[in-house]
């Protein structure tokens, strides 16, 4: 066994206070070392270029560099050993800048901890194996939970690079949260206008499977090879057959509030949520439809010309693989019931921006008049309460939910757009228009559109004489407010969906205390997330507009595509591997896995002559964690690269 | 500061008036400041120039008009150099000044500060020029402190602050003139 040590300056970084030729000379004489020498920079070409000649002229078979953390330049050099013939994994790095330089003064005590890294470093290496990489075949299908605008685009995106696409939509339509909208800040264009051709695109593109009214149940595989079973929930109404003309819903008795208009309008118990859906075809709310409770009517049955609907129909799981996972499940607003002393569900005219978004809309409930619930007369008078929600560490979530300032500002430019006489007052704590002429917008509503801004929360809500008093505060001037409302509009905030945490634990994915899924780097993966092959777009991740949602979509479809375009994925070979002769079975490792990666199998112990469970590691699947290691009691299982010899080996060199 | 804001003051017209009589938009004011962290009088003033332009943005018409302020701005100009909403706050205290003035509200603290302004107005009125003694002499007699500072005017008189004769030189009709036609303008502006 030759072992090389090189020692990296790098710059003055490590140098200055590690001395270097003292490291180099104390690991020459290391057991095992053959060859130790410094140089300014490792990781340059020629400094690689050292570490190969080395190779070929000394007959190194191991390698060891005392330089940066591994993470930074461990690839950097197993591709180095790789091109001068040996074995990559056989390098072992000594982290002396991070662990050692940057955290030390005193260049003496330094230059004892970088001998004692890489005296560690050369223990482990001289018991390191060989290691060959696998390889992953990957199933050319992605997969996008959600349709909403962020899934919509990630759809489109793929199937525009004729890879197929299914995506899966919990709602009877796709189109989401975007659909409910008015119009969209900062240009004011109508969000149906700019939506309905992405839906449109989405129903007529040949690559593109749609459920909707389904759901993801179970999610298992690894990247590559994801084996996902869908729910189709029973819709009652034939989606072959169905050609939407309408006459069920025409003809149906039943009147429930609807939910796409936020309870402020009707809908029949057999239903299209709005008029634009895709796909066009109705449903039939089983809650409410007087067949499915009394068995009686049967009239939407009668009517349809073509037999559509079935009522025997039932909910269906199917199961298909995909290579790659596009999350886009999105938000739901915050729930404001926590904040009694803005009267919501007290009094009527206490209502929440989703409300405002579908009285402004010319075809939704109010045919777009901004109206007092209560009573149908044109609200005047309108207070807008900012951050409800958001900022708030008591009642509701810490984080600013980033487009509710925005939301507000359009609402209060379309109040103004649609009655000259009407005033918006703005509660805010601060204007945060970060964005492409967002600002620009909200100085708009204010400069042009007379709202008038206050900065301060609102303390209470109450009703006098057929109007809402609002008692806020002025903190720049310093005074009390009161505002004799017609309208009170509450900006709520964006949080997670309520099966957020579900979602996360089917697809392994990590999630933060506010169910918001995690991404794997906050600055350099903000898509991707820990578990390779799934990717994150939309609100889901964190409360984004409309642009981001977009721009994040477009973006998690690029990371899935580039998993496409490959017919195999190489996979590093650092995985746990179990022992048979030593697992005794005992499931701890199964329990302890994060990724489940641990599957249990049954063999044939031909010692014992009979058949016993043993515990498998999906390859694919591990991370190389460790966290099995750690809880087998046998010693059973082992992470390549990180052996439990090799570890040994350090303990005994210090 | 303890006032209390209904939207009737809020929807008060003082705003669009003095977007008329001054041009200046207050509503673009964001509030940051800058025209206050600048002031050299704002060390005296109660309330500093971002918080006299919020009164006006919430129709606080009585409290800005009454307050010192308004009269302690030296339109030394530093605030509307560096507003950057391009806001001539100097303009808008001058607006304030001649509307305070117009309809008699007094500074609530301090009624000497208008006095002040008056003196001062007649004073260059009279001899087209300011004549810092009749100044003084003036403004004490009508505040009714006689001696004030009496003691440092041979300090001044020596070091050539103030001089014992008017500058007669001045073109006094043509200075007189443009003062009767600002009377005119400012009856004009009284009666919108």
């Amino acid at each position: 066994m030759k072992i090389g040590v090189f020692v990296c300056h790098c710059g003055t970084n490590i140098s200055h206070t590690v001395d270097v030729e003292e490291v180099a000379k104390a690991a020459a004489k290391l057991p095992n070392v053959h060859f130790a020498t410094t140089y300014k920079y490792m990781c340059s070409s020629p400094g690689q270029a050292l570490i190969a000649d080395s190779i070929k002229e000394k007959g190194l078979d191991r390698i060891v560099v005392s330089a940066c953390s591994p993470s930074l330049h461990e690839k950097t050099f197993r591709k180095c050993l790789e091109e001068a013939g040996i074995n990559p994994y056989l390098v072992e790095m000594a982290n002396i800048r991070e662990h050692c330089s940057w955290v030390h003064s005193d260049r003496a005590q330094a230059t004892k901890k970088a001998i004692e890294l890489v005296k560690l470093s050369v223990a482990k290496v001289s018991r390191s194996k060989p290691l060959s990489k696998s390889f992953i075949p990957i199933e050319k299908r992605v997969l996008v939970i959600g349709g909403g605008i962020s899934g919509i685009q990630a759809a489109l995106d793929v199937s525009f690079a004729k890879f197929p696409v299914v995506m899966v939509e919990k709602e009877p339509s796709i189109g989401g949260k975007m659909a409910k909208f008015d119009k969209t800040f900062p240009t004011l264009d109508c969000a149906a206008c700019i939506l309905t051709p992405k839906m449109v695109g989405v129903a007529q593109n040949k690559y593109v499977t749609m459920h909707t009214f389904s759901e993801v149940v179970e999610v298992s595989g690894h990247v590559g090879d994801f084996t996902v079973k869908i729910k189709k929930k029973a819709r009652s109404v034939d989606l072959k057959k169905c050609t939407g003309c309408g006459a069920c819903y025409a003809k149906c008795p039943v009147k429930v509030t609807s939910e796409f208009d936020e309870g402020l309008g009707k809908r029949k118990a057999i239903y299209v949520p709005f008029p634009q859906a895709v796909p066009n075809v109705p449903v039939i709310d089983r809650n409410a439809c007087l067949w499915f409770t009394k068995k009686t009517c049967g009239l939407c049955k009668k009517v349809c010309a073509i037999g559509a609907i079935d009522y025997d129909q039932e909910d269906e799981i199917i199961e298909e693989k995909f290579g790659a996972i596009i999350v886009a499940t999105g938000f739901k607003q915050f729930d404001h019931s926590v904040y009694g002393e803005y009267g919501y569900g007290k009094f009527k005219d206490v209502v929440t921006g989703m409300h405002f978004e579908r009285m402004a809309n010319s075809s939704g409930p109010t045919g777009g008049k901004i109206v007092r619930p209560s009573d149908g007369k044109e609200a005047l008078d309108v207070v807008f309460i900012q951050c409800v929600g958001s900022r708030d560490e008591q009642k509701g979530v810490p984080y600013c939910s980033r487009v509710c300032c925005m939301y507000t500002a359009k609402h209060a430019t379309l109040l103004r757009e649609h009655n000259k006489n009407a005033q918006a007052y703005v509660f805010y704590i601060d204007v945060r228009a970060a964005g492409k002429n967002y600002e620009e917008f909200v100085k708009k509503a204010q400069d042009e559109y007379g709202a008038v801004y206050l900065r301060g929360r609102v303390s209470r809500v109450f009703e006098k004489g057929g109007k809402l008093i609002v008692r806020g505060a002025d903190t720049l001037s310093g005074s009390q407010i009161e505002i004799k409302a017609d309208l009170v509009v509450l900006a709520n905030g964006l949080i997670a969906q309520d099966d957020a945490t579900t979602i996360a634990q089917m697809l392994h994915i990590q999630y933060d205390k506010n169910r918001l899924f995690t991404e794997a780097h906050p600055k350099l993966a903000p898509v991707e997330t820990i578990t390779s092959g799934i990717f994150l777009t939309g609100a889901c991740q964190s409360p984004k507009d409309i642009p981001d949602t977009v721009a994040t979509a477009s973006a998690a479809s690029v990371k899935a595509l580039g998993l496409m375009v490959h017919d195999k994925l190489e996979k590093d070979p650092l995985v746990a591997r179990t022992n048979n002769d030593l697992c005794s079975g005992c499931k701890a490792c199964y329990l302890a896995c994060p990724y489940s990666a641990i599957e249990m199998v049954e063999i044939e112990d031909r010692k014992l002559k009979r058949k016993r469970m043993v515990s498998r590691v999906i390859e694919g699947v591990c991370a190389g964690c460790g966290n099995c290691t750690a809880v087998c009691r046998m010693g059973a299982i082992d992470v390549e690269g990180f052996t439990n010899r090799q570890i040994m080996r350090q303990i005994e060199a210090l | 500061m303890k006032w209390f804001v209904s939207q009737d003051v809020i929807k008060a017209p003082i705003q669009d008036i003095l977007e008329r009589g001054s041009g200046q938009k207050v509503r673009r004011c964001y509030q940051c400041g800058k025209c206050s962290a600048g002031c050299p009088m704002s060390f005296k003033m109660e309330h500093l120039p971002n918080q006299i332009i919020r009164m006006i943005q919430l129709g606080m018409e009585k409290e800005v008009l009454s307050s010192q302020t308004i009269w302690l701005c030296a339109s030394c100009l530093a605030c509307t150099a560096r507003c950057p909403r391009e806001i001539d706050i100097a303009e808008i205290m001058d607006f304030l000044r001649r509307r305070a003035y117009l309809k008699r509200v007094k500074p609530k603290l301090d009624a000497k500060v208008l006095l002040f302004n008056k003196v001062f107005l007649w004073n260059v009125e009279w001899f087209g020029r300011l004549y810092e003694i009749a100044l003084i002499g003036m403004f004490n007699m009508f505040s009714l402190e006689f001696f004030k500072d009496f003691s440092i005017a041979p300090k001044m008189f020596l070091m050539r602050k103030i001089g014992l004769f008017p500058a007669l030189k001045i073109n006094r009709k043509e200075i007189r003139e443009i003062f009767k036609r600002s009377h005119k303008v400012g009856l004009d502006q009284k009666d919108k």
